[in-house]
């Protein structure tokens, strides 16, 4: 394997596990301020809390990780995606910003919860993953111009931009599914029936959707002049893997049989057309001026980073394993037996 | 192609995101150390009240850690966003300690995370405090891998540039530059020495406003002794990184003493004006200057006469210095006097004058961490990266820096107010003697 290709593939399995553990976060965040607003909170708020509170600051890290790594090995991506992506980020960075201080202010601030806040934050963390899917849209090539050799952003081509319009539906239909499907089984695992049965009928009123756009993006891929879709096509049969898995799932949620297993099958499901949309953007960072052999940093930087990731993980695994076995997995934490907060 | 406005903002807007940042970021370094503390003392001794000092720091350390996140992850995408040119160069050579950042700051975040949600899950107690240890050393690293990169910023090596093109990269070379060892202690031990003195601060206003309870006595005690520890050590430390200037930013020395020529037997100047190179109204320790600079008071010092205007840093930073130094020393005196004041049996120092002093320190030793930061950054320019890229160079092309400022502005002053006021009413409605009496109550329960 090249150090390139291993590069990468740390990267977009990192980008991979922010996508899923952030969806479950932002979803949370969004039916919680949704129940507010529509007077179910007693059925919710209870269950999604105890299931963010520990875990918020964790999600966050996985898009850091990110965003350095790919500096760190990349360089260039600073310059290109550097460039255009000023206004972009800076919005993301500032609904980042407002979602994580206020999630914390409503959840250590206060002792019974505070509507405003809960709100504040349960809004911006739906706008979080639709601003961040932009740079999906910009990677795909055609909104960068480079002019005096500096990367420039088409603004005008982006907004009308039906690709892009797509994946930002995506992104958020995908965030309220897959949070519907996790906190699903977590309530039921809570043994809370009631919100364990609204979790389940959001889940498959969003699974449609999901689809739909879905669809929609490989549609608009199909007609954009850049070989992603001519590539896309070779890997069909991996879609049609995780099509099925999506079928699995939403036959589980709606039989009310196993919703565990529903998780890990949504997970996959995510996994595969995740590693498909990205095995097929390969080697492509940006079409068509940036690939990760041309952008690639030196040997001995690219080394150093990767034997400080092997020796990052063998910290970070048995932690985050004591994480799972002392919340996610505790059942008198999960049913919240126990009170121990500081 | 250089955008002369684009430098502008991005330089606001990064001074502006730093200077926000480093309040929180901190006391984020220093507090857990502080809360590790107070829970050992609390156990050591068998005294309850130590305990709730640690228990009720950390219910208030997590609203400023959330700043903190949020805004150290908006800094580093800025450094990316703002300073494209920069990162694209400087990251072939120092992108590993930014990465290993990343993982102290996963470290922290997890063991943080458990440790604020087990508390009395345990049954011995002693392994809930061991769950400190990781968030303190987390902390505390991230403070070192990310001061790294600015030592690097200040005295760049672990490569050579051959036609324009970096080669021979060593990045470990690079993490163990000059300017490392002198810039990561100071950075780490004015964080706890701040973060002491903040909390000091809280626990003088506390007894100030009426509540004449032990357990404010017992926080200030400990916190002005651990202060006094740490500011001494800031002391020495500051004295080595001028000895470190000296050798290697000569110039960002000179710029901050305006020592404009170079000379045998330089006197250090303080405060003053500059009227056209000529300073007036200063305080001039003979000697000084040179002490500081290679220990000899008789010893040359370069001055400013060495370098071509272009070269030579803004001489306010002059100020930035003062500030600075004169914060530390009256921290120095206060917490001394104190500790000393309370072995002979002081009156004066129980008096409300000496505490609205202790209060006043607070604020102070933020306003120092501030001026140094800015002294720090402002007495690099020139350069972005000293001797090989100078910060126009750096900056972005794009040309919304100045929108992106305004919005940015704004969070700040959102999160600066609602983490104020989401603290003030966290402890003004749970105060310590309505705590002490629900955990009797909850603990007579239980016999």
């Amino acid at each position: 394997m090249s150090l390139e290709l291993l590069g990468i593939s740390v990267l977009w399995i990192f980008l991979f596990g922010y996508v899923i553990v952030a969806s479950i976060d932002f979803g949370a965040g969004f039916f919680n301020a949704y129940s507010l607003l529509t007077g179910k909170q007693h059925i919710l708020s209870k269950v999604i809390k105890r299931y963010l509170s520990p875990v918020w600051e964790i999600t966050n890290v996985f898009l850091v990780f990110f965003f350095v790594g790919i500096v760190g090995f990349f360089p260039q991506t600073a310059f290109y995606y550097g460039t255009v992506l000023l206004v972009p980020m800076s919005i993301s960075l500032i609904l980042i910003a407002i979602r994580g201080s206020y999630y914390a202010f409503e959840a250590y601030g206060t002792k019974k919860g505070h509507k405003g806040y809960a709100l504040a934050y349960g809004l911006t963390g739906l706008f979080i993953p639709a601003s961040l899917s932009i740079v999906f849209s910009i990677s795909e090539g055609g909104f960068v111009n480079i002019i005096e050799s500096q990367p420039i952003l088409d603004y005008g081509a982006l907004f009308t931009s039906p690709l892009a319009w797509s994946i930002v539906m995506l992104s958020i239909v995908a965030v309220l599914y897959i949070s519907a499907v996790f906190l699903t089984w977590y309530a039921k695992k809570a043994n809370d029936e009631k919100a364990s049965n609204l979790m389940r009928k959001y889940a498959l009123i969003w699974a449609f959707p999901l689809i739909i756009s879905s669809l929609g993006i490989i549609i608009e891929l199909k007609s954009y002049p850049n070989e992603h879709f001519a590539a896309m096509t070779n890997l069909w049969w991996m879609f049609a893997i995780s099509g099925v898995l999506f079928l699995a799932t939403v036959w589980l949620i709606w039989a009310r049989t196993g919703y565990g297993l529903a998780v890990m099958l949504l997970v996959l499901q995510f996994a595969i057309a995740f590693f498909v949309y990205g095995i097929s953007h390969y080697p492509y960072l940006l079409y068509p001026y940036l690939t990760v052999y041309d952008s690639f940093t030196n040997k001995a930087m690219a080394i150093s980073l990767v034997v400080a990731f092997i020796a990052g993980l063998c910290l970070l695994l048995p932690s985050l394993y004591l994480v799972l076995k002392l919340f996610l997995f505790n059942k008198d934490y999960v049913r919240g037996n126990q009170d121990y907060h500081v | 192609m250089i955008n002369e406005s684009s430098v502008f903002w991005s330089r606001m807007l990064t001074e502006l995101t730093l200077s926000f940042h480093i309040i929180y970021a901190t006391i984020g370094v220093g507090i857990p150390l502080m809360i590790m503390i107070a829970q050992y003392v609390g156990y050591k001794k068998k005294d309850e009240h130590y305990i709730l000092l640690a228990r009720r720091w950390a219910r208030g350390f997590v609203i400023t850690v959330a700043v903190g996140v949020v805004t150290g992850t908006a800094i580093g995408l800025q450094l990316s966003l703002l300073w494209p040119n920069f990162m694209e160069l400087a990251g072939q050579v120092i992108a590993l300690p930014l990465f290993m950042e990343t993982f102290a700051f996963f470290f922290e975040a997890i063991f943080l995370g458990i440790y604020l949600y087990t508390w009395d899950r345990f049954k011995n107690h002693k392994r809930h405090m061991l769950l400190l240890v990781p968030v303190a050393i987390g902390a505390s690293m991230s403070a070192v891998f990310i001061t790294i990169v600015n030592a690097f910023m200040n005295a760049p090596q672990g490569f050579d540039v051959i036609n324009g093109e970096l080669v021979n990269i060593q990045p470990i070379l690079a993490m163990f530059n000059p300017a490392m060892p002198t810039k990561v202690a100071h950075v780490l031990v004015t964080a706890y020495m701040t973060s002491a003195f903040v909390l000091a601060s809280i626990a003088a206003f506390n007894l100030l406003k009426g509540s004449n309870h032990i357990y404010h006595k017992k926080a200030l005690f400990m916190l002005m002794k651990l202060g006094l520890i740490f500011a001494i050590a800031a002391a020495v430390i500051g004295d080595f990184s001028g000895k470190y200037l000296a050798e290697y930013q000569p110039e960002k020395l000179a710029a901050a003493e305006w020592h404009f020529e170079t000379e045998d037997g330089a006197s250090l100047i303080l405060f003053g004006v500059l009227d056209d190179e000529e300073v007036k109204y200063a305080i001039e320790i003979p000697y000084a200057l040179g002490i500081l600079a290679h220990n000899n008071p008789a010893a040359e010092v370069i001055g400013l006469d060495q370098y071509a205007v272009e070269n030579v840093p803004p001489l306010y930073i002059h100020y930035l210095f003062d500030i600075m130094v004169m914060i530390g020393m009256f921290m120095f005196a206060l917490a001394g006097i104190f500790v000393l004041g309370k072995w002979r049996n002081w009156k004066f120092i129980s008096s409300k004058w000496f505490k609205w002093g202790i209060v006043a320190g607070g604020p102070l030793s933020i306003i120092a961490i501030e001026a140094g930061w800015w002294l720090a950054e402002v007495g690099r320019q020139p350069w972005i990266l000293y001797g090989y890229m100078r910060t126009e160079e750096g900056t972005t092309a794009s040309s919304h820096v100045d929108v992106m400022l305004l919005l940015f502005a704004g969070v700040y002053i959102i999160l600066a107010i609602g983490s104020i006021v989401v603290l003030i009413r966290m402890f003004k409605r749970n105060p310590i003697e309505r705590e002490i009496e629900d955990r009797h109550l909850q603990d007579g329960e239980h016999v």
